[in-house]
C-alpha cells in the first residue's frame, strides 16, 4: 500500500513524458470515486423521493396510515393504512423462514460434509438454479399447481389439527398463506444454503479433526464444532432471507387473495403483503393512490433496511472475532 | 482380561448419526423437488405454445377469447430494457468497484459505500420500482417508458456488479501493479491497461449473472413501463413490455389460452436467463486459471 502511493507521488516527478501521460490521474479518479459516491447519493434519493411523494397522499389519508385495515386511496376521502399489509407481510416472511432454514442448513451440510467431494460443486450448482428463476415462474407455478395441490394437504391439517387457531378457519382454500409461504420458502432456500455452505466450509479444519480424535461421529463433529462455529453465518443468513421474502412481490402477489384482515389462520382463503398489494393496487391508481402505495413502499424499504442491517452486522462483528472473511 | 480396544461407538450414538445423515440427505431431495417441479411444469405446459408465431407476433388486436398472439413485443422490450440498464450499471458499477479497490482502501468514504452496496442488495425490487416512479415519473413528469425501467432495473445490477468487480480486483496479484508502477506507469493507466484486462473475464461473469437477475424482475418493470399489447421498439417513449411483465399479465387472466402463453413466455424466459447464466460460467470456467471447482 504505502510503495503504491511513493511510486504515484515520484511518477509525476519523472520528467515530460510521464507527466504527460499521468494526465489522465485526475479524471479517472474523480470519476470511480464520483461513482461511489453517485451510488451513495442514490441510497439516499431512494429515501428522500419516496417520503417527497409519499407526504401529499398521507396529508389526504383520513383513515389511520399505522392503524386503518383497509386500503381505499382512491375514494373521494382516502382511507388506507398498512396494518394488515404490514402484518402479512412479516407473517408470511417469517413462516417461510420456518420452513425455509432447517431445509437449507440441511442442504448447507449436505453439500460441504456430507455429499462426495467431486460431486459437491455440482449439487451446490443445482441449489443455485432455484435462485435463477425468475420470481413471476414460481408466482404461475404457486397458481396452477401448487394451490390446487396445497387443497388436499391443507384440508389434512384442518381436520386433524384444525382446533389449533393456525389451522383453524371455516374455508379451506389452495390460495391460502400457507402456500404463499411455501413458494416463498423456495424462492429463499438458495440463498440461505449458499452463505451457510460458505460459512460451514470455513470452519477450521483443526475443530474439526480435533473433534474426530476425540472420537467424535460425523453429526457429533457437526454438532460440536461445525455449527457453533457457523451459528452466526446462519443467523445472518437467515436475516437476509427475512429480507427478501418481505419484499417477495410478484410471485404473492399472484398467490395472496388481497384481503384486509389481520388474521394467523393460515389455510383460509385470504393474506396480503405491501409488496403484493403494491402490485395488485398499481394499475387502479389515481394521483393520491400512486402516493399511498408508495408510503406503503416506504415501510417496506425500512423493514428490509433494518434486517439487512441486521444482519450485515452480525457478518461484520464476527468477522471482527473470528478474523475470517464471511 | 484382555486388554482394552478401542470400544466400538455406541449403538445410540451411531443410530442419532444415522438419522442425522438421512435427514441431511432428505433436506437436498426436499430443495430440489421444487426445482424439478416447476423446470418439468415449464417446459410440458410451456412447448405447447412455443412456435414461431409466438415468438414473432405481439398481442396486439387479440381479445379475450382469442387463441394466437405471442410475446414478440415482451421479448424486443425486455432485451432493451436489460441492455439499457446494464448501459448505465456495468460503468457506474466498475468505476465503483475500482474506487473501492484501488483508491479507497480502507479509507471512510470508501467504507460508507461499502456498506451501502451490501444495503443496497437487498433493497426490494418493488422498491426499486417505486423509487423510479417516484423521482423520474411523478417528480420528474417523465412518461412510462422501457427507459425508466431500465433506470429501475440498473438500481437493482448496480450492487451485484459492483461486488463480483471487487472481488475479481482484489485477486489481481499486487505484483502486477508494482511491476508496472516500476516502468514509470502511472496509476490510472496501470488499472486500465494491467488490472482489467487482468480481472476481465471474471467481471464479464458478474456482469452477465447480474443480468441473468435483473433479466426475471417484474414488480419494478410493472411500476415504470406500464403495460401494452402493441410492439413498441422505441424505449424512451411510451409504455412498453418486458416478459417477466408478459408472463404477469397472463397468468393473471382467466381463460386457459392466456395460461398457456403465460407458460411460453415463462419458457422463454427461462431459456433466457439460463443461456446467460450458462455463459457467464461459461466464460468464468474457460479462463478460470485453476480450473474444476
Amino acid at each position: 500500500m504505502a510503495a503504491t502511493v511513493h511510486t504515484r507521488d515520484g511518477g509525476s516527478a519523472l520528467g515530460r513524458s510521464a507527466s504527460r501521460r499521468s494526465r489522465g490521474e485526475t479524471p479517472f479518479r474523480y470519476a470511480s470515486t464520483g461513482a461511489g459516491i453517485l451510488l451513495l447519493a442514490i441510497m439516499a434519493a431512494i429515501a428522500v423521493f419516496l417520503v417527497v411523494e409519499a407526504i401529499p397522499a398521507l396529508r389526504a389519508n383520513t383513515g389511520g396510515f399505522f392503524t386503518t385495515q383497509t386500503w381505499e386511496p382512491n375514494a373521494t376521502r382516502p382511507s388506507f393504512g398498512i396494518a394488515a399489509l404490514a402484518f402479512g407481510t412479516v407473517f408470511s416472511a417469517l413462516l417461510a423462514l420456518i420452513m425455509a432454514v432447517p431445509v437449507a442448513v440441511g442442504v448447507a451440510l449436505f453439500i460441504s460434509h456430507y455429499a462426495p467431494r467431486r460431486l459437491a460443486g455440482v449439487l451446490g450448482y443445482v441449489v443455485d438454479l432455484l435462485a435463477a428463476v425468475p420470481s413471476v415462474v414460481y408466482g404461475l407455478w404457486g397458481i396452477t399447481f401448487l394451490a390446487p395441490f396445497m387443497v388436499g394437504p391443507s384440508n389434512f391439517l384442518h381436520d386433524h389439527l384444525g382446533f389449533i387457531p393456525l389451522f383453524g378457519g371455516d374455508i379451506v382454500a389452495g390460495r391460502s398463506v400457507l402456500t404463499a409461504s411455501l413458494v416463498l420458502a423456495v424462492m429463499i432456500l438458495p440463498i440461505i444454503a449458499a452463505i451457510s455452505r460458505e460459512v460451514f466450509l470455513q470452519v477450521p479444519r483443526a475443530h474439526e479433526e480435533a473433534a474426530l480424535a476425540l472420537g467424535a461421529t460425523r453429526w457429533e463433529v457437526i454438532r460440536m464444532a461445525v455449527l457453533p462455529y457457523g451459528r452466526p453465518g446462519v443467523i445472518s443468513a437467515a436475516m437476509l432471507g427475512l429480507g427478501r421474502a418481505m419484499g417477495e412481490t410478484i410471485a404473492v402477489a399472484l398467490i395472496f387473495q388481497a384481503t384486509f384482515d389481520i388474521s394467523l389462520r393460515i389455510l383460509t382463503p385470504q393474506g396480503n403483503s405491501i409488496a403484493a398489494n403494491i402490485a395488485n393496487r398499481f394499475g387502479e391508481a389515481t394521483q393520491t393512490g400512486r402516493g399511498a402505495l408508495i408510503a406503503s413502499g416506504l415501510v417496506l424499504f425500512v423493514i428490509t433496511l433494518l434486517v439487512n442491517m441486521g444482519a450485515r452486522l452480525i457478518v461484520a462483528r464476527r468477522k471482527e472475532f473470528s478474523g475470517a472473511a464471511a | 482380561m484382555t486388554t482394552h480396544t478401542i470400544r466400538r461407538v455406541s449403538a445410540a450414538r451411531r443410530l442419532k448419526d444415522r438419522l442425522v445423515q438421512t435427514l441431511v440427505y432428505l433436506a437436498f431431495a426436499v430443495a430440489v423437488i421444487p426445482l424439478i417441479s416447476v423446470l418439468w411444469l415449464v417446459i410440458k405446459n410451456g412447448l405447447a405454445r412455443f412456435d414461431l408465431d409466438f415468438l414473432t407476433h405481439s398481442m396486439r388486436g387479440i381479445g379475450a377469447r382469442d387463441v394466437g398472439g405471442g410475446a414478440y413485443h415482451a421479448i424486443l422490450g425486455t432485451l432493451e430494457q436489460v441492455l439499457l440498464a446494464s448501459l448505465i450499471s456495468v460503468p457506474i458499477g466498475l468505476l465503483t468497484a475500482i474506487y473501492l479497490v484501488e483508491y479507497g482502501r480502507g479509507g471512510r468514504l470508501s467504507r460508507a459505500i461499502s456498506f451501502f452496496v451490501d444495503v443496497m442488495t437487498g433493497i426490494p425490487s418493488v422498491v426499486a420500482g417505486l423509487f423510479v416512479l417516484a423521482f423520474w415519473v411523478l417528480a420528474l413528469g417523465m412518461p412510462f417508458s422501457g427507459f425508466a425501467g431500465a433506470l429501475a432495473l440498473s438500481i437493482l445490477m448496480m450492487p451485484t456488479v459492483v461486488r463480483s468487480t471487487e472481488e475479481m480486483l482484489l485477486l489481481v496479484p499486487n505484483d502486477l501493479r508494482e511491476a508496472s508502477y516500476a516502468l514509470g506507469v502511472p496509476k490510472w493507466r496501470t488499472i486500465v491497461k494491467v488490472v482489467l484486462p487482468t480481472a476481465f473475464t471474471g467481471i464479464v461473469t458478474g456482469v452477465m449473472l447480474a443480468i441473468a437477475r435483473v433479466a426475471g424482475e417484474t414488480a419494478p418493470l410493472m411500476l415504470t413501463v406500464f403495460f401494452t399489447d402493441s410492439i413498441n421498439s422505441d424505449p424512451f417513449s411510451g409504455p412498453q413490455m418486458g416478459l417477466p411483465l408478459y408472463v404477469f399479465d397472463q397468468a393473471r387472466r382467466p381463460t386457459d389460452i392466456a395460461i398457456d402463453r403465460a407458460w411460453t413466455g415463462a419458457l422463454t424466459l427461462i431459456l433466457i436467463v439460463m443461456l446467460l447464466n450458462l455463459v457467464a460460467r461459461l466464460i468464468a470456467w474457460w479462463r478460470s486459471p485453476a480450473r474444476g471447482r
